[in-house]
């Protein structure tokens, strides 16, 4: 990885827009947590390839020049958070920011963040992409049905799996395995221990360690197939069968039978090391978003699968048992999206809203996918020769669920992981955790804005 | 103390002093007066409190020490517990036995083996935190870590040492990390005693011990009082065991630091976060408000 | 009899020197092989095969290099410069003038910078340079440390000065020297070996912070090593071991060679022991 000494002046532009934007008239900062030849690169490239030259230029066409800047930021998400929060805290920060989806509701809230249309005025009323991008996934970068920014794309979580693997312990269907209830997967996963003593065959996150991926990829993927939600009906579930299903069922992989490796739920650097585990076949079943496909696994990256096509392979996850799921479903999978919001502080919301809107039209979003296929925002955008990508987004997608959007949300979230890694660590029953859980959220939300399921069913 | 002659007059001393306090005053006295604020809001960076922040009077404290889940993995209390266990065994025990160990086996000794000894404990001091990470990741690491492969070496067996006994691995850490600090101090408090005092000790016969405990002690006891304050304090707020295991498992190393870390800035609650910084405090004085008394003590008792 | 006790005595301590330096010494051993390792991973073992390409990478990367032997010199060094000096001045004051409950003052202060530097203050600290209009710069950055360890600095400071006779001075105010003149040319060249502690100590400690630097900049050509370090990660967010370790070889280099030339040169020690 190289820096020319071009980019250090960009940088050094960027210090400059910092410090003093009003004399910048026409400069505009852009930033990700995305850095030349390391975390997600992709981006970069699309930015520096695409995006800035080619919207400088149209700009120039117009009459109305302006200079580009992109800010590499190289630390964690949580660490790219932080600095938002802080930056906009003190009405300053980049002018366009990489967002993810899930922080909205709580930056708004906050008041750090501002409606497109309050920053950016009628022309993000008149914009012509919003009647490409469904109301959900437009709800993805929303709040209290404001929109805050536009979503990239979305995605969908599934159970990853290794035929070979399959194939080595003997599992019936290995190139075409779909089991259809939880007790299915252990079943399969008790199989394969059985052949490989030493291999733990399932992943499902759990753990503070795995932040929001323990929420989403983990316990949602559970809990939605026992037909509840932590957010039902406007009001936080503190108590439910559900929850206790779930935990007992985290309990039963990490702690009963080993079917998962609890090591790695609860070391700091889990989450790669359960990637690790699964490109070396200790791990067969991971349940994860496409991202582990378009990315984690990529040929060429850390954790590539040899031959991935042939050995990898995915199935829908199931409800606890068939038709148990989220509205009575079989099959269940949850979506967020990252996208991109406006600063409400910039000098120059006209300037900067058309670098966003130029970012998401078509044009600049196929030229993403030739970087990295992803599941767009845009109807109008494909994905290029990815089978992969347009099954899953087609078989899924009709079934997926979101995440509320509440400003009490990331807390919960915390909570949630919290409670899992209550289970998983076996220091505490499903039962302990859950009133834990109940006792934390009830102070975050307030007590009128809990439902505890148990007690309704036992009244 | 005698009347001595004033070599500075005040005002000269006041301005000698005038640079430091200003610092002193705009980073430390101001951000203390706001944690203190703060810790009786609900102020937040993101959601509903950042909007409009108000007064809630104890409610961050009583939060922090409600008793149902005041011992809650995770909650204060469990926090100051494992701080407790973590200042005693590492800085108090640690690297104050240790670093008196090492200051009295090189006492009197010029050679380069001391020099060498010293420096390596210096070494593991001075290195920045994220490198220490990293060494000690890899030092402690399951599979292949050094430490298990020299335990395998020995034919015993392997330990896990950051998921089956972190606080251990935390301790041993710390220890290992801030020793020369109390080697330092010790080593040229040692320094300070003059040779005719242990002369008296050699022509009756004591063995080390003894002069360690009757002599040596009592003489550098005002330094051992200095260096358990200072090492207190700054094992109470370190934050470095959180490169190494994150707080975890399951917050079973999450020293008070690291939970106000987590409260204040992945949570965002700067009001709750600010309750645990004044309270901290307090402990500290409590701490350091104890030694002194206890030097005092033992002064007048002479 | 006297000899074989002599020579157990002897075995004793040498044995027990080396144990010491064993302990101190092994958990370094990885970080000293790995980086010329072109395969390391986390186990112990002599470089195979033996490489210099990973610094050869580490040196293509213009804004880890720039944060080693830029901003982290700029940044550490700043602050040791105001530490050492605001220090000395503050300890000779505290030292020699009538100044009321100096001692509790010196406690006192310990202790709240010990709260502040915690992650508590950090959003204070955070709006306050705000306010100055220096987030993003390196001043702001040295004011923070400077700010932070101070008190401790006064400590430590305040036991070397303590321990210059008084009657140096005292003869010298006969001569009619000034105040200046007697802390610059008595008390200084005295404490000098306590200026160096200091400053080896503020050095050591500004180098490693992450904290502070993370919150208060935002470029990249900003930013001090234990920020860029975060560079040498994989686009998964591991750092690749190779990289990380010889960047952190080399950032460890300026702390280590500060460190044995001041011992060299003046002896890093403090004085009489720090008293209270």
């Amino acid at each position: 990885m190289s820096v020319h000494p071009k980019k250090l002046l960009l940088a050094l532009g960027a210090l400059v827009a910092f410090a003093i934007p009003a004399f910048a008239q026409t400069a505009l900062t852009i930033t990700c947590r995305c850095v030349a030849g390391g975390v997600n690169d992709a981006e970069v490239q699309w930015l520096q390839n695409y995006v800035i030259p080619n919207f400088e230029k149209a700009m120039a066409d117009k009459g109305t020049p302006v200079k580009v800047t992109l800010n590499q930021f190289g630390g964690s998400d949580e660490a790219l958070k932080q600095q938002y929060a802080l930056d906009l805290s003190v009405k300053k920060g980049y002018d366009v920011m990489a967002f993810d989806g899930f922080w909205i509701p709580e930056f708004a809230s906050g008041g750090l963040l501002k409606p497109l249309e309050t920053v950016a005025g009628s022309a993000v009323t008149n914009w012509d992409g919003w009647s490409h991008i469904s109301q959900g996934i437009q709800d993805i970068m929303a709040y209290d049905g404001q929109r805050y920014g536009i979503a990239n794309g979305t995605d969908v979580r599934m159970i990853f799996y290794r035929k070979d693997i399959f194939q080595e312990a003997g599992v019936p269907n290995a190139d075409s395995w779909q089991p259809t209830s939880w007790q299915d997967i252990v079943n399969t996963a008790e199989m394969i221990k059985k052949a490989l003593p030493n291999s733990y065959p399932l992943q499902i996150d759990a753990g503070t360690n795995m932040g929001e991926a323990t929420t989403l990829q983990g316990y949602y993927m559970l809990i939605l197939g026992t037909g509840e939600q932590p957010f039902m009906n406007g009001k936080w579930v503190i108590r439910s069968q559900g929850i206790l299903d779930t935990l007992n069922f985290y309990k039963k992989i990490y702690v009963d039978t080993k079917l998962g490796d609890q090591r790695v739920q609860l070391v700091k650097d889990g989450r790669n090391q359960s990637f690790a585990n699964f490109r070396d076949g200790i791990t067969s079943m991971l349940v994860e978003s496409d991202w582990f496909y378009r990315s984690v696994t990529k040929p060429g990256s850390e954790f590539a699968v040899k031959n991935r096509d042939q050995v990898m392979g995915w199935a829908k996850m199931p409800a606890e048992k068939p038709g148990m799921g989220i509205r009575g479903q079989d099959f269940v999978t949850a979506s967020g999206g990252t996208g991109w919001v406006l600063n409400p502080n910039t000098a120059h919301p006209a300037e900067a809203w058309d670098l966003l809107a130029f970012m998401n039209s078509k044009a600049a979003r196929d030229d993403f996918e030739t970087y990295q296929p992803t599941i767009s925002a845009r109807d109008d955008v494909p994905v290029p020769n990815n089978p992969f990508l347009t099954t899953t987004a087609k078989i899924l997608l009709p079934l997926t669920v979101s995440r509320p959007n509440n400003d009490a949300y990331a807390k919960v979230s915390e909570q949630i992981q919290l409670m899992t890694e209550n289970v998983v660590s076996g220091q505490m029953s499903p039962q302990q955790a859950m009133d834990a859980y109940a006792a934390a959220v009830t102070q975050i939300v307030g007590v009128q804005n809990t439902v505890d399921l148990l007690k309704s069913a036992s009244n | 103390m005698p009347e001595r002659r004033t070599i500075l007059p005040l005002r000269t001393g006041l301005l000698f002093l005038a640079p430091a306090a200003i610092f002193v005053v705009a980073f430390i006295v101001l951000p203390f007066f706001w944690v203190a604020v703060v810790s009786f809001t609900n102020r937040s960076l993101t959601g509903p409190g950042a909007l409009h922040p108000h007064f809630v009077g104890l409610t961050n404290y009583l939060q922090l020490f409600a008793p149902r889940t005041f011992l809650q993995p995770g909650q204060f209390g469990s926090s100051l517990l494992i701080t407790g266990q973590f200042v005693l065994f590492s800085a108090l025990i640690g690297q104050a036995v240790l670093g008196l160990v090492l200051a009295w086996l090189f006492y009197r000794r010029e050679s380069w083996v001391k020099q060498t000894v010293q420096t390596l404990a210096i070494v593991a001091w001075i290195i920045p935190d994220v490198v220490v990470a990293f060494a000690w990741s890899a030092f402690l690491d399951y599979g292949q870590g050094t430490l298990n492969h020299i335990l395998t070496g020995l034919g015993l067996p392997r330990v896990d040492w950051l998921l089956g006994v972190p606080m251990l691995s935390i301790i041993l850490f710390n220890t290992w990390r801030g020793t020369a600090f109390s080697m330092l101090l010790f080593s040229s408090a040692l320094g300070s005693i003059p040779p005719s005092h242990l002369e008296t000790a050699d022509v009756t016969g004591a063995n080390a011990w003894q002069k360690l405990r009757d002599i040596i002690l009592p003489l550098i006891r005002t330094h051992i009082v200095t260096d358990l304050i200072l090492i207190t304090l700054w094992t109470f707020n370190t934050f470095t065991p959180f490169l190494i295991t994150g707080g975890g498992p399951a917050f079973r190393t999450e020293v008070v630091s690291i939970l106000t870390y987590r409260i204040a800035f992945k949570y965002f609650n700067f009001g709750s976060g600010s309750a645990i910084g004044m309270i901290m405090m307090l402990i500290n004085l409590a701490f350091a408000l104890v030694y002194l008394s206890l030097l005092r003590r033992r002064e007048a008792t002479r | 009899m006297r000899l074989l006790r002599l020579v157990l005595t002897r075995a004793t301590f040498y044995a027990a020197a080396a144990i010491f330096a064993a302990l101190f010494a092994i958990p370094l051993v990885w970080l000293l092989f790995a980086p010329f390792d072109a395969r390391a991973n986390l186990a112990v073992r002599l470089p195979h095969p033996f490489t210099l390409a990973n610094f050869g990478k580490v040196f293509a990367n213009a804004f880890a290099v720039r944060a080693l032997f830029q901003n982290s010199i700029i940044q550490a060094g700043g602050a040791m410069l105001l530490v050492t000096l605001l220090a000395t001045l503050a300890a000779y004051a505290l030292s020699r003038s009538p100044i009321r409950g100096k001692d509790l003052l010196s406690y006192g202060l310990v202790l709240f910078s010990s709260i502040v530097t915690g992650t508590a203050a950090m959003v204070p600290l955070f709006l306050l340079i705000y306010s100055l209009g220096l987030i993003d710069t390196q001043l702001g950055v040295i004011l923070v440390f400077t700010g932070g360890l101070l008190p401790a600095a006064i400590f430590i400071m305040r036991d070397f000065v303590d321990s210059i006779p008084r009657s140096y001075e005292e003869s010298a105010l006969v001569a009619g020297a000034s105040a200046w003149g007697m802390f610059k040319d008595i008390a200084l060249p005295i404490v000098r070996p306590g200026m160096m502690v200091v400053a080896v100590w503020t050095f050591v400690n500004v180098w490693g912070g992450f904290f502070v630097p993370f919150i208060l900049l935002r470029s990249p050509s900003n930013m001090p090593a234990s920020v860029a370090i975060y560079s040498f990660y994989t686009e998964g967010g591991t750092p690749i071991i190779t990289l990380t370790t010889a960047y952190s070889l080399l950032y460890t280099l300026p702390v280590l060679a500060l460190y044995l030339f001041v011992n060299w040169r003046y002896g890093f020690r403090f004085f009489g022991g720090i008293k209270s």
